[in-house]
């Protein structure tokens, strides 16, 4: 028998990106409070503070107010506070270090977990956006282009911040980090009640958020301000994740 | 370009201030199995991982299968096998997930069910890699790195936290690799390891190669042989090598003792008339080279055949 006679071959990159994503998004799944962070703080913010009046949110409209904000919550606590955490423990396990040696390569690892968080993101923003309706929003579908491009402009600036806080820091700092940032944002970001004044200019949760309130809400154009903000974040944080990023 | 799996030239790593190679050579050629032998912190992973590709020489060259490996890093990465020391996996998922992810950049991977046979895995299919043993995150490594058919592998320490069982069972594996054709270059600080499985062996020392060459070939380059001779006490024998009488009576004679040295050292107790009543000879093994070459006191240029 000649089982372990050389005859090395890739498959395509096809099959193996998808392998790789579905590894991703089960591991994913896998983690508990990763599931929680990713729908049931979300669900809850929505129901609670669009619901019932325990915050005061600017407007008469509080599903107005409080539903953008909860997508562009969510697009955070995966893009950036999920990503962070498991890209640190990653790369603390050695995980990317191997896997960016093996046939997948270094540029496929970092495409599937791009692809992987993006999926993620799509299936949670539906589902938010469902209920969202189902307990009464009412969105501008017709405003459905803008919104998205804010929101790949915001999980850009958030997945480079993460990859960034991975590489530099160690994982129990960076998980640490990224969860007390989650909190902060949670609580004074411009969701469950209106951020103090000029916050909404400079950080990426709350430009993001107004973004979508005056496009889904509002049948508004998205506000300079959050281009210009949401921009502006992005390139800062690809440019230093692309300078910072550690495979070991 | 030669046609060796690895060829290495004047390779120096450094850390900030620290060297750990400091200007190896070597030549792994096809189909054998080559052991890069010393002690934790000898240069040895650090070597390695010039060869995987994970870290730049800071001096020197580098070429594995004919390729640069970081140049062309994604071209080299599917003829390897590689097997880090340790961690690599996913700590979530199940060792059968692990090895058929890995199967699955391959197009004609080994099967996983068999290779997870082979290495005594199969109970642990369904466990998660965080709650395997020690000695079963190894073999699951192991089998990572053999699943896509490699031309050549690169085993760190493979044989670490392994039962002796599963030691024998790996080196099983490893001699089975080199029937079949496939080139191997493993670190390791186990000598019977080394004795066992390499064609060649370079025993590294503070980032130097302190010799090199076939285990049989180090055994007998070393000078380290020993005669022992009983006679009576007192005698002091003039032959050129080192003498000891640890006690009286019992003579050590060490060195590069072939035929002709053992008879002229008997010829001389022959002529002082001594009464010899034990005469014992001992080849030494790599073990007692390996200990030779790297005990402090022993200057590094002296000690042999290195290139």
């Amino acid at each position: 028998m000649t089982t372990f006679a050389p005859a090395p071959a890739r498959n395509t990159t096809k099959a193996i990106l998808r392998s790789q994503i579905r590894m991703e998004l089960l591991l994913t799944a896998r983690r508990g409070e990763a599931v929680v962070l990713a729908m049931g703080v979300p669900l809850l913010v929505l129901l609670g503070a669009g619901l019932t009046h325990v915050t005061n949110v600017p407007g008469g409209d509080r599903l107005a107010y409080v539903v953008p904000g909860v997508l562009a919550l969510t697009v955070m606590s995966t893009a950036f506070t999920g990503q962070a955490i498991t890209t640190g423990y990653e790369r603390s396990y050695g995980v990317l270090k191997r896997l960016g040696a093996s046939p997948l390569s270094r540029p496929g690892l970092l495409f599937a977990k791009t692809a992987a968080v993006l999926a993620l993101i799509v299936l949670q923003l539906v589902v938010l956006a469902a209920v969202g309706v189902a307990v009464g929003w009412h969105p501008h579908v017709t405003q459905i282009l803008p919104a998205l491009g804010v929101t790949v402009l915001a999980t850009t600036a958030y997945s480079g911040l993460a990859l960034l806080l991975a590489s530099v820091l160690k994982p129990e700092t960076t998980t640490g980090l990224a969860t007390l940032i989650y909190v902060l944002m949670l609580a004074a970001g411009g969701i469950m009640f209106a951020a103090p004044g000029g916050v909404s200019e400079f950080l990426p949760l709350a430009a993001h958020a107004e973004a979508l309130r005056a496009t889904l809400s509002h049948d508004q154009p998205v506000p300079l301000g959050s281009w210009a903000s949401l921009s502006v974040w992005a390139a800062v944080c690809v440019v230093a994740a692309a300078k910072k990023f550690r495979w070991e | 370009m030669s046609d060796d799996a690895v060829e290495v030239r004047d390779v120096v790593v450094r850390y900030g201030a620290t060297t750990a190679v400091d200007g190896v050579s070597l030549t792994v050629p096809r189909g054998r199995v080559f052991a890069l032998l010393g002690h934790n912190g000898a240069g040895k992973t650090s070597l390695l991982q010039v060869c995987e590709g994970f870290r730049a020489a800071s001096e020197g060259a580098c070429r594995v299968l004919g390729l640069d490996p970081i140049r062309d890093h994604d071209e080299l990465m599917p003829r390897l096998g590689i097997m880090l020391q340790s961690g690599g996996m996913y700590p979530w998922a199940t060792a059968s997930e692990l090895l058929h992810l890995f199967a699955s950049f391959s197009a004609n991977p080994i099967d996983p069910g068999t290779l997870m046979d082979r290495l005594g895995l199969h109970k642990t299919a369904k466990t998660r890699y965080r709650r395997l043993s020690g000695g079963e995150q190894q073999r699951l490594s192991l089998a990572v790195a053999l699943v896509g058919r490699p031309e050549l592998v690169f085993l760190d320490e493979p044989t670490a936290g392994m039962d002796t069982e599963a030691r024998h069972t790996t080196w099983q594996l490893i001699e089975e690799l080199r029937a079949d054709g496939v080139s191997v270059l493993l670190t390791t600080h186990l000598l019977d390891e080394a004795e066992r499985l390499a064609d060649d062996v370079v025993i590294m020392r503070e980032g130097r190669v302190a010799a090199t060459g076939t285990p049989a070939q180090l055994t007998a380059a070393a000078g380290i042989d020993h005669l022992e001779v009983r006679a009576e006490a007192g005698l002091k024998p003039e032959v050129p090598f080192k003498v000891t009488e640890a006690t009286p009576g019992e003579y050590t004679i060490a060195g590069t003792l072939d035929a002709a040295a053992i008879a002229s050292v008997l010829a001389w107790f022959a002529r002082e008339g001594a009464q010899v009543t034990a005469v014992n000879t001992r080849r030494r093994t790599l073990e007692d080279v390996y200990l030779a070459l790297t005990a402090e006191q022993l200057t590094t240029g002296k000690a042999g055949a290195g290139r």
